[in-house]
């Protein structure tokens, strides 16, 4: 670990009672949703000028926690790079708005509820960001199928093309 | 599902002000098919006369969900994709991606795969910076600029042409180390390239930097403070613009960027104009980089020796029991990957671009995201543009350097 880095991490695990974890080089924390917030504002107070990236991961058909919302920290000051992760369950996910702090956080949690359907409170404009306002269900959940369009053959092209929408009046 | 999906006022009541709702502002739709928003980008636009009140970017049009299908490929296959992200800088996508695969598995990469993709990278960075300008002084009304930045564009292209096979999606640079060698005529053709560029620079120089109409339209115009750019989450030239010397291949250098001798220009004006001197002073640097690299190219192979990732040479498979084992394994099944979760970041023309990899320790990515530059650069458009002129918002678009296949992924 960075030796820059070590005084934060070691703060922070005091403060938060989490454990950071290194993986190549990349280091991160695991911090309960409820304490996000205040982990965001004091990694900004720390110099982190720079929220890099906001998504998640889901482990379905895990249950508690189904995500992980993650956030990616960078200090342009310091050249130091921070990871954070947050459990959310999988019955009514939601997370507090970071965008107050960071306000690229605005779009990434815009997006977080477009791909994953995780809610984050307290968000000015909490709309699908990238599929179309009415579209139905969360992309990027691994409960959600890929989607394919069944390839029409000789033996099966009158059946497939019932299906169509056109074929319906 | 209702067949027409309706939005009204009461829907947009809290992104515009109150004298929407009166009728005494105007909202206008800029796009999605307009000249002057560089792909198809929305923007909502609310008018007082000819100012802009508000800006409400929509993107999303060109969305194509390569997240979710690149967790349904294995690694390699996956690469394909990647291309399609951000089509002006393809060779830097392939490098992220290679970066995060290399970093996830512990792969090491000859150095001359090294110098071949900086080489490369900084090839396709001056040409999509090449497109940036004459896109954007298009946008302003200097029609010249993009006819001439078109020409030594394809200069570019037919050296990636040269190399790969194809002009735009090359799938060059692999896990491990590049597709295969550079051909001969390599050297030759980037030799002539960096002999001839200068003066082309110069060329573009003399068209716009003192060009009193170019001035009026980009000085002063869009202006955003670096603590801002950095708080919307600003990376790339934009922030440079701003006075935040962050350029990654400087402060966390990759690929052996730390033995090349460049510098990194910076501005504090954060105008348009300012963001015009940066990328062409970055076209200058670019081609230093590009001189050095090839001067001392390495001699060596240009793929990994560790045959659990990387595919052995065609070579060898006649020959080797084990070299046919390997290629078999690795294009039916692919490479387990361990368990765990990396994030690697390079510099693309546009900002910081990078890839979270988590691998549950299959043959496929668990989960791939992209930390695409454009779609935070683009967040500051409502910054940069209250209280602006309509046609100084399209010379501001211009100055972001947005690549909506970046942005929608």
């Amino acid at each position: 670990m960075d030796k820059k880095l070590q005084p934060i991490v070691e703060k922070l695990e005091k403060m938060f009672g989490a454990t950071a974890s290194e993986y190549r080089g990349d280091v991160s924390l695991v911090i309960p949703r409820e304490q996000i917030i205040v982990a965001c504002e004091q990694l900004k107070a720390l110099g982190f000028e720079l929220l890099s990236t906001l998504s998640a991961v889901d482990y379905w058909p895990q249950e508690a926690p189904r995500f992980h919302v993650l956030y990616q920290f960078t200090s342009v000051s310091r050249n130091l790079r921070l990871g954070l992760r947050v459990p959310v369950p999988g019955v009514n996910p939601t997370i507090p708005s970071v965008s107050g702090i960071y306000r690229n956080a605005n779009w990434r949690e815009r997006e977080l509820w477009d791909m994953f359907g995780i809610k984050a409170e307290g968000h000015p404009d909490l709309r699908r960001i990238l599929m179309p306002a009415d579209w139905e269900g969360h992309p990027l959940r691994k409960d959600y199928p890929l989607g394919y369009e069944e390839p029409q053959f000789t033996f099966n092209f009158e059946e497939i093309d019932l299906r169509k929408p056109y074929a319906k009046e | 599902m209702p067949d027409i999906f309706e939005v009204t006022i009461d829907d947009l009541k809290h992104l515009v002000s109150e004298r929407a709702a009166t009728g005494e502002t105007v909202l206008l739709n800029m796009g999605p098919q307009h000249p002057s928003t560089h792909g198809v980008l929305r923007l909502l636009l609310e008018l007082d006369g000819e100012i802009v009140i508000s800006c409400i970017p929509d993107i999303g049009f060109l969305h194509t969900g390569i997240e979710k299908n690149m967790e349904a490929k294995t690694y390699q296959k996956a690469e394909v994709m990647t291309d399609r992200l951000d089509y002006l800088n393809t060779v830097g996508n392939n490098l992220a991606y290679s970066m995060a695969v290399e970093k996830l598995v512990d792969l090491d990469v000859p150095p001359r795969a090294q110098a071949i993709r900086v080489i490369l990278v900084e090839l396709q960075r001056i040409a999509s910076h090449l497109i940036w300008l004459g896109t954007a002084a298009l946008d302003v009304a200097a029609m010249s600029t993009f006819l001439y930045c078109f020409r030594e564009r394809e200069y570019i292209l037919d050296i990636l042409e040269l190399v790969s096979g194809q002009r735009m999606m090359t799938t060059y640079i692999r896990p491990g180390g590049v597709w295969r060698d550079v051909p001969v005529e390599f050297e030759a053709a980037v030799r002539d390239f960096v002999k001839t560029f200068p003066r082309r620079i110069d060329q573009y120089e003399a068209l716009l930097t003192r060009n009193p109409l170019f001035l009026d339209r980009t000085l002063g115009i869009g202006r955003i403070s670096g603590v801002d750019a950095l708080n919307v989450g600003m990376t790339g030239p934009g922030l440079r613009a701003s006075g935040v010397d962050w350029d990654l291949r400087k402060a966390r250098p990759y690929t052996g960027y730390e033995q090349y001798d460049f510098d990194v220009p910076t501005r504090t004006e954060g105008d348009v104009y300012a963001r015009y001197l940066v990328r062409v002073q970055e076209l200058r640097e670019s081609l230093k980089i590009v001189e050095q690299a090839l001067n001392k190219l390495p001699m060596g192979p240009v793929r990994s020796n560790n045959h659990k990732y990387v595919p052995p040479p065609r070579s060898e498979i006649g020959v080797s029991m084990e070299a046919l084992i390997h290629h078999f394994k690795l294009w039916t099944e692919g490479f387990n990957a361990p368990q765990g979760s990396v994030y690697s970041a390079v510099e693309s023309p546009r900002g910081e671009l990078g890839v979270y990899l988590e691998s549950d320790g299959g043959p496929k990515p668990y989960r791939v995201h992209w930390r695409t530059p454009s779609f935070d650069n683009l967040q500051a458009m409502p910054l940069m543009t209250s209280g602006v002129y309509v046609a100084d918002l399209v010379a501001i678009i211009g100055s972001i350097d947005i690549v909506l296949g970046d942005v929608d992924r």
